[in-house]
């Protein structure tokens, strides 16, 4: 009972342990929805799933199941930002303690009871739980948005190498402020017109009206919603890694009110697209071009910090360009966490960009398909890379060392970034081969893709395996990683 | 090990880019005869049908016919010989082109003008089109006669429809004849199988010729024969009509304000089998021409 007892304390009562159970809920999802589509339809996969586990996959519910499903793993993946902003911004222990539990809760009751009504039958009950979950995950994110309160005296700072007001308040704190802020509100940017849609049942996916030239209020609130929430959890990342990485001095300084504005340019850009239209995405581009410009300031912080802690492991004094290199490429996981972020400026920013400047010229000249496959490429590369990176600090927090930590960094790195590139070619084949020559090319995109996929795939298996393994040990990681419990010590570590 | 690695992208990279070469087309294919006659109209009762994923309550007015199957190849190319012989359509370099009225034009944002003159009909030279042009006249390659025609635009489509006596369907006209009145998602019932629609992946026998994208199957080829040891389920709609599923995409008649793009249903050769679900709607501008898109007509009743 006390083995029991004690694993359980451990998975839902420290930071790791909560991310460890998310990320492990994720993969098992991820690994069995993975076979109902792509290759493993093609294998022939999906057809032996259906057979065995009782799935009921009527046509017409098809949109509905995978928002269902996107919802389950979004929810999982705010889950685990939540718990490192928790353990890593200052707040009450009491405050940490009700918004984990709260969206813990929330989130496994969305994931179980969401993924079971759209997958196997319809028992509107669990509808409701699905909908209870996430509403459990809106009330921990109010909880949050209190915590993070900016202007309390006990969270104002003196340290001048600190991004902060004259009055002392740390804009680093204001920053995971507007963006929890923010989300909240994007929530409800989505919850209204979903509650319409989903109260009726009349699910449709976003990129199936792109080209409608009259989109209702509510349709194109829904869209504006999926933007910024895949925003907002990539802005919530980049905050978390400015904590991981120490962030401080000159570029913070710069970084933090640039993040501050763009995400509430973004954010309001968004929210605009119901009434205005025609300008929303302008503004969108305006408060992109800021939160990009920090988050490249994070990356230079961060590399200068990786080389020069290995060069003084190493010992030397004065390296020269080549020496900086390795010593940045040493550590494969700290490394990744960053360079992920720099790739998405070519995987999804470059393409994003090029789709929108060239949308008459090139883009409406293909089929809607055609477009369509972009549309859902772009951002499934996004949410991809976002995965990586949370694989990445979760794998350095985990204390990969030596070889395993190499391999491990490498193989995510490499793999991810395949998968991604050739998506990107995907998106855009037109560009480089007619639609008759185009069959190799996507023959050779996908397989690829599949490659990178599987890859990192295997990783994060080999990872959850090996966390798995060590739960059955009596004196293992597991044990140590319970002190963080008092999450003080888990701050501390990360600031090492 | 991060050289390892490098080596590997490497060689990624030359996969990519050698995956870029012209593919080799086949100029021929083998014939199959599927015994169905592509000449032959299906009439489709007037009256309500669930339209659309929602499953919409909706209603045609009036009786109409269509095609039991898409426009073949054959067909196409006698019609086009005497709009040719006739001069309503003239060879402009690759391009075969014909006269149309325009488009009304309100100015919107990312509207494209479709003005009075003559537009693409079909590229006269080109891989994918099933076609042999000699300088006097379009011939069906051998063994593609009874194959969809492809590479044809909107206005190629329309073109034919309206020389044959005919016009393209409309949307509803499309989905009631796709799916009946009981809202299926299938022209045959709500559950696909690879042998009852030519689909991406689908292991017909002409993914031989072009991948798992496959090539075109004759018309009427899902009837639950047998080809070359291949066997097919029967795969029609509610009122008899073949490939409403699969194979290629059809033009359909509706031009919408603000917008020029026309819709095209049904799925083809070259997408997921979710695409050929009834309500599943593509759409590009009626220039574009493809080996996926392909068409049949409808025509009023004669009172």
């Amino acid at each position: 009972m006390a083995f029991l007892r004690d694993r359980i304390s451990f998975l839902f009562r420290s930071t790791k342990g909560l991310v460890l159970v998310a990320i492990a809920l994720i993969a098992l999802a991820t690994a069995f929805f993975g076979f109902l589509s792509g290759p493993m339809e093609e294998f022939g996969v999906r057809g032996f799933m259906i057979r065995n586990f009782g799935l009921q996959l009527d046509p017409a519910q098809r949109e509905g199941r995978i928002i269902i499903l996107y919802h389950t793993l979004a929810m999982a993946v705010v889950a685990i930002e939540t718990f490192f902003i928790t353990a890593l911004v200052p707040m009450k222990k009491s405050e940490q303690v009700r918004i984990n539990l709260t969206i813990t809760a929330g989130y496994i009751t969305s994931l179980v009871f969401g993924l079971w009504f759209a997958y196997f039958g319809h028992n509107y009950v669990f509808h409701g739980l699905f909908i209870a979950g996430q509403v459990l995950i809106f009330f921990a994110g109010v909880m949050l948005t209190w915590a993070l309160w900016p202007w309390r005296k006990q969270y104002l700072t003196d340290d001048p190498q600190r991004s902060r007001t004259p009055g002392g308040v740390d804009l680093e704190r204001v920053a995971y402020f507007v963006m929890a802020v923010a989300t909240l509100g994007s929530v409800l940017f989505g919850a209204v017109p979903g509650s319409l849609f989903g109260n009726g049942f009349e699910a449709f996916l976003a990129e199936d009206i792109i080209r409608q030239v009259e989109k209702t209020s509510l349709e194109l609130a829904i869209i504006g919603h999926l933007h910024i929430m895949l925003t907002l959890i990539a802005v919530a990342l980049t905050l978390i890694l400015s904590r991981a990485f120490d962030f401080k001095g000159r570029l913070h300084k710069i970084a933090m009110p640039l993040m501050i504005v763009g995400t509430l340019i973004i954010t309001g850009g968004v929210w605009a697209v119901v009434p205005f239209e025609a300008i929303a995405h302008i503004i969108i581009n305006v408060g992109s071009f800021p939160v990009l410009i920090a988050s490249l300031l994070l990356v230079f912080y961060g590399w200068k910090q990786i080389a020069e802690r290995r060069l003084l492991e190493q010992h030397v004094a004065q390296p020269n360009l080549g020496r900086r290199l390795r010593a940045l490429l040493g550590d494969p996981l700290r490394f990744g966490m960053l360079w992920q972020m720099v790739y998405m400026n070519f995987v999804v920013t470059a393409v994003g960009i090029f789709m929108a400047i060239q949308l008459d010229k090139i883009i409406r000249m293909w089929p809607a398909r055609e477009e369509r496959i972009g549309l859902t490429g772009h951002w499934h590369v996004l949410a991809g890379i976002i995965a990586t990176i949370i694989l990445l600090y979760y794998a350095d927090l985990s204390g990969l060392k030596g070889r395993a930590r190499q391999v491990f960094g490498w193989l995510v790195i490499v793999g991810s970034d395949l998968a991604f590139g050739a998506v990107a070619l995907l998106e855009t084949r037109r560009l480089y081969v007619s639609e008759i020559g185009q069959q190799s090319l996507t023959d050779t995109a996908i397989l690829l893709t599949d490659i990178g996929l599987a890859t990192v795939l295997l990783m994060l298996g080999i990872l959850m395996g090996w966390r798995l393994v060590d739960l059955f040990r009596k004196k293992g990681r597991w044990t140590e990683e319970f002190t963080d419990a008092q999450m003080g010590e888990f701050k501390e570590e990360v600031a090492k | 090990m991060k050289q390892v690695l490098f080596v590997l992208l490497l060689l990624a990279l030359a996969l990519m880019l050698s995956a870029c070469a012209a593919p080799k087309l086949p100029a021929t294919v083998e014939p199959f005869s599927t015994g169905v006659d592509p000449a032959s109209w299906v009439r489709i009762p007037a009256g309500p049908f669930l339209r659309g994923l929602h499953a919409e309550p909706a209603k045609i007015e009036t009786d109409y016919e269509i095609m039991l199957t898409d426009v073949t190849n054959a067909q196409y190319a006698v019609v086009l010989n005497q709009a040719l012989a006739a001069g309503k359509v003239k060879i402009d370099g690759n391009k075969l082109v014909g006269y149309y009225p325009g488009d009304p034009f309100k100015g919107l944002k990312h509207e494209v003008k479709i003005g009075v003159g003559d537009w693409l009909y079909l590229p006269v030279r080109e891989a994918g089109l099933h076609l042999a042009y000699d300088g006097q006249t379009f011939a069906a390659l051998p063994g593609f006669e009874n194959h969809p025609m492809v590479m044809v635009s909107w206005f190629g489509a329309a073109a034919y429809c309206e020389a044959v006596g005919a016009r393209l369907p409309t949307e509803d006209e499309w989905e009631k004849a796709a799916r009946g009145s009981d809202g299926r998602a299938y022209p045959w019932g709500d559950t696909l199988e690879r042998n009852q629609a030519n689909y991406y992946s689908s292991r017909d026998i002409f993914e031989k010729v072009l991948g798992s994208q496959g090539d075109t199957t004759p018309v009427g080829f899902y009837n639950g024969q047998a080809y070359a040891g291949y066997q097919t389920l029967k795969a029609v709609s509610p009122y008899g009509l073949y490939d409403m599923a699969g194979n290629v995409w059809q033009w359909t008649a509706n031009i919408y304000e603000g917008t020029h793009y026309r819709t095209m249903r049904g799925g083809s050769k070259a997408d997921y089998g979710y695409n050929l679900r009834t309500w599943s709607r593509n759409n590009a501008r009626p220039d574009y021409y493809s080996p996926g898109v392909g068409l049949r007509c409808a025509r009023d009743v004669k009172k």
